[in-house]
């Protein structure tokens, strides 16, 4: 579904992504790891279109369409999700509007009617069952005063209310205490299925305990120097990063 | 270049006709009136407190002033419904300079009295004795040329204890086929422990006139009284407007003037609040939604001239394209008033670099143990909020409209009347939306289609 070839980016003249190769097909989880500043939060935002990054080389394919040709809201309506490593409030958008417009701004994208009120409140209903997020919070505006679990809960619960075929989960583990991290994976699991994918980034192998990787990836100074199974988070989790580096800094 | 000059000489050579229309009372302040403007300049741009805006300008165009008092409009009730959805208002309306009541001003049962001066003059002559003329200041050279001029006005009495049951609805409406210049001049007594909630509307006809409204409104608020004042405004972009509203509160009163403008041309609106008795309450707030050319400058003065007294000011603007808003407020705490808090706060969002806002906020402060605030910001839309919203499947169009209407929700939130405020989170949905357009329920074409 998704295929990155030679991917490079910068944000105000600075090189981040300096040729990322990756593809994931459907049914997949992909992990990407790696030290601080290597550029996977970089990565994330240059697949969703953020406008503060310019991409300056390779390609990247969404079920054969050129993601990049398209706006973030088209990207969104494609079936790309992002969930933010820190949600951003907005005070006075309430989540019911937010959903709902979201929602529908999707179905008009493909030629649907809105839904209707009672069945728009029914969906919220089911989907904020899969990670516990409570009614109240659904009524008060898009993150404002949530704690750092709810907003994390909220982002998965957004992802279901949005179907996504591929999401990417940018450290949805920090800030997470343990049974905040539980609900997470949970709902994420949940939601997994052989149609859709997800790209989890993370500095720890905690998160890919529950969140189980068919692939792990390291980026490392704005490339995927090494992919493995699962047992490569492991080896990280023993061994930090600093092997990694030193091969990759020797060989350049 | 004296742009009243037109005026005091129509006012010289029509004198005779003028007075003759008008009730007595009303001709009593024309002589002091003429006096102040012989002297008398408008503001122009740059001067104290006009920082923005040019009335010069304003009034230089050669507007036709209706002097015979000719009718224009057989009964605007007939062509305008300016219903607000679950709200049973006593409705009356403004054609031009003449006043009109409508079927449902029946419901008004009696005990709220809401007459034409030329009325008033007869019924209640004590009253408009007492109060005419007495708050407005005539060093206003617009307050000046208002007394210059009026030929009729409109008195809202709510006699002592009397709890109105059902909101006053105003309709001001521009509908002349010719420039056209007038003098809307309200008088509002709310008497001891009464209360009453106002609605006034400002709407044109006709998009293809020059129209300008110089208005004055005085209030009054007896002791323990509650006054709601929401003034909007929906104009048309020839459409001017200059509005004076001076309220004098007195003892434990409390009362909340609240001016929006969706849609106009230029409009300047003045608010002088004395606040002259203890525990006095008085809310301030104002919205303003402005795009393509729209000018909107607000101007507001608290005097705090009693202890204990509470006031609460706060102005938003939305700004878009080339439109310029200007807000200048001041708090003054005179000597020997402890216990006053007073907050003021202006937030403006300039939702393009081309769109221009002025502000001055100021605090005077003569007493000690007071609580006082100022504060005033200008800024854009989040990008990351944006962002966010987009990476949802917001489009960016969507994602602003939703933002810029967040911004100004708890301004409307601060409306004391519910349907008023379901009505007004609809109105600015499709302000913002560009299709605030005609009413749904209204034949006449009063609002015109803007868009951002």
């Amino acid at each position: 579904m998704l295929v990155i070839k030679d991917l490079q980016a910068s944000i105000e003249d600075k090189q981040i992504l300096k040729g990322i190769n990756l593809t994931v097909k459907p049914g997949e989880v992909h992990a990407i790891m790696g030290p601080n500043g290597s550029g996977k939060s970089t990565l994330s935002a240059v697949l969703t279109g953020n406008p503060a990054y310019t991409v300056t080389g390779g390609s990247v394919e969404f079920y054969g369409k050129d993601l990049l040709a398209l706006s973030p809201e088209d990207r969104a309506h494609e079936g790309l999700f992002l969930s933010f490593q820190y949600p951003v409030e907005i005070p006075g958008v309430s989540m019911v509007n937010f959903m709902r417009t979201a929602l529908n701004e999707k179905r008009k994208y493909f030629g649907q009617d809105p839904l209707s009120a009672a069945d728009f409140l029914k969906l919220m209903r089911e989907k904020r069952a899969i990670v516990q997020l409570d009614n109240k919070l659904a009524s008060r505006a898009v993150n404002e005063g949530f704690s750092g679990g709810e907003k994390k809960r909220n982002e998965i619960f957004q992802m279901a209310m949005l179907e996504p075929k591929l999401s990417i989960l940018d450290e949805t583990d920090s800030g997470l205490d343990i049974d905040a991290l539980r609900i997470v994976a949970s709902g994420v699991n949940t939601l997994k299925s052989k149609d859709n994918a997800t790209i989890v980034i993370t500095h720890y192998q905690r998160l890919l305990d529950y969140i189980k990787p068919d692939f792990v990836h390291v980026l490392y100074k704005g490339r995927i120097v090494m992919s493995a199974g699962p047992e490569l988070a492991l080896e990280l989790e023993e061994k930090g990063y600093d092997w990694i580096k030193e091969q990759v800094d020797s060989q350049q | 270049m004296n742009a009243l000059k037109q005026y005091i000489d129509l006012f010289d050579e029509s004198r005779e006709i003028i007075e003759e229309q008008s009730p007595a009372i009303l001709n009593t302040l024309r002589s002091s009136a003429r006096e102040h403007l012989e002297t008398a300049r408008l503001p122009r741009k740059g001067s104290e407190d006009y920082e923005a805006t040019d009335l010069e300008a304003v009034f230089a165009h050669d507007y036709g002033v209706n002097v015979n008092r000719l009718p224009f409009d057989a009964d605007p009730s007939e062509t305008f419904h300016c219903d607000v959805p679950n709200m049973s208002t006593c409705l009356y309306y403004t054609s031009n300079d003449a006043f009109h009541s409508s079927a449902t001003a029946e419901r008004n049962i009696g005990q709220v009295v809401v007459e034409p001066f030329s009325m008033a003059a007869v019924d209640y002559p004590e009253l408009m004795e007492a109060y005419y003329g007495k708050l407005a200041r005539m060093s206003d050279p617009t307050v000046a040329l208002n007394s210059l001029l009026v030929q009729d006005g409109l008195l809202i009495y709510v006699p002592d204890g009397i709890v109105a049951e059902r909101p006053i609805q105003l309709v001001n409406i521009f509908n002349a086929a010719l420039d056209m210049m007038v003098q809307r001049r309200l008088l509002i007594v709310v008497g001891k422990n009464a209360s009453i909630k106002l609605l006034a509307c400002d709407h044109t006809q006709s998009a293809d006139y020059r129209y300008l409204n110089n208005q004055v409104v005085e209030i009054v608020a007896m002791q323990g009284s509650t006054l709601d004042l929401y003034d909007m405004e929906e104009s048309t972009p020839l459409t001017s407007r200059v509005s004076s509203i001076y309220v004098n509160q007195h003892e434990g009163s409390n009362v909340l003037i609240d001016g929006i403008t969706l849609t106009n041309g230029f409009t300047r609106n003045n608010y002088h609040v004395e606040v002259n008795g203890e525990h006095a309450e008085t809310h301030l707030l104002g919205m303003t939604i402005a795009s393509g050319e729209q000018h909107v400058d607000s101007h507001t003065f608290i005097s705090h001239n009693a202890p204990r007294c509470h006031s609460n000011e706060m102005f938003k603007y939305v700004l878009n394209d080339h439109a310029v808003g200007a807000f200048a407020g001041k708090i003054l705490v005179q000597p020997g008033c402890p216990r006053v808090e007073a907050y003021q706060g202006n937030r403006n969002l300039c939702g393009a670099p081309t769109a221009r806002m002025y502000t001055k906020p100021q605090l005077e402060i003569y007493t000690d143990d007071v609580m006082c605030s100022h504060g005033s910001a200008i800024g854009q839309l989040d990008e990351e909020a944006l962002f966010y919203m987009r990476t949802r499947g917001i489009g960016i169009d969507e994602a602003r409209r939703l933002l810029m209407q967040a911004f100004v929700a708890d301004v409307i939130d601060g409306v004391r009347l519910d349907a008023l405020k379901d009505r007004l989170h609809y109105l600015v949905e499709k302000r913002f939306a560009g299709t605030l357009s005609n009413c749904a329920t209204c034949a006449a074409a009063c609002r015109p289609s803007t868009k951002d």
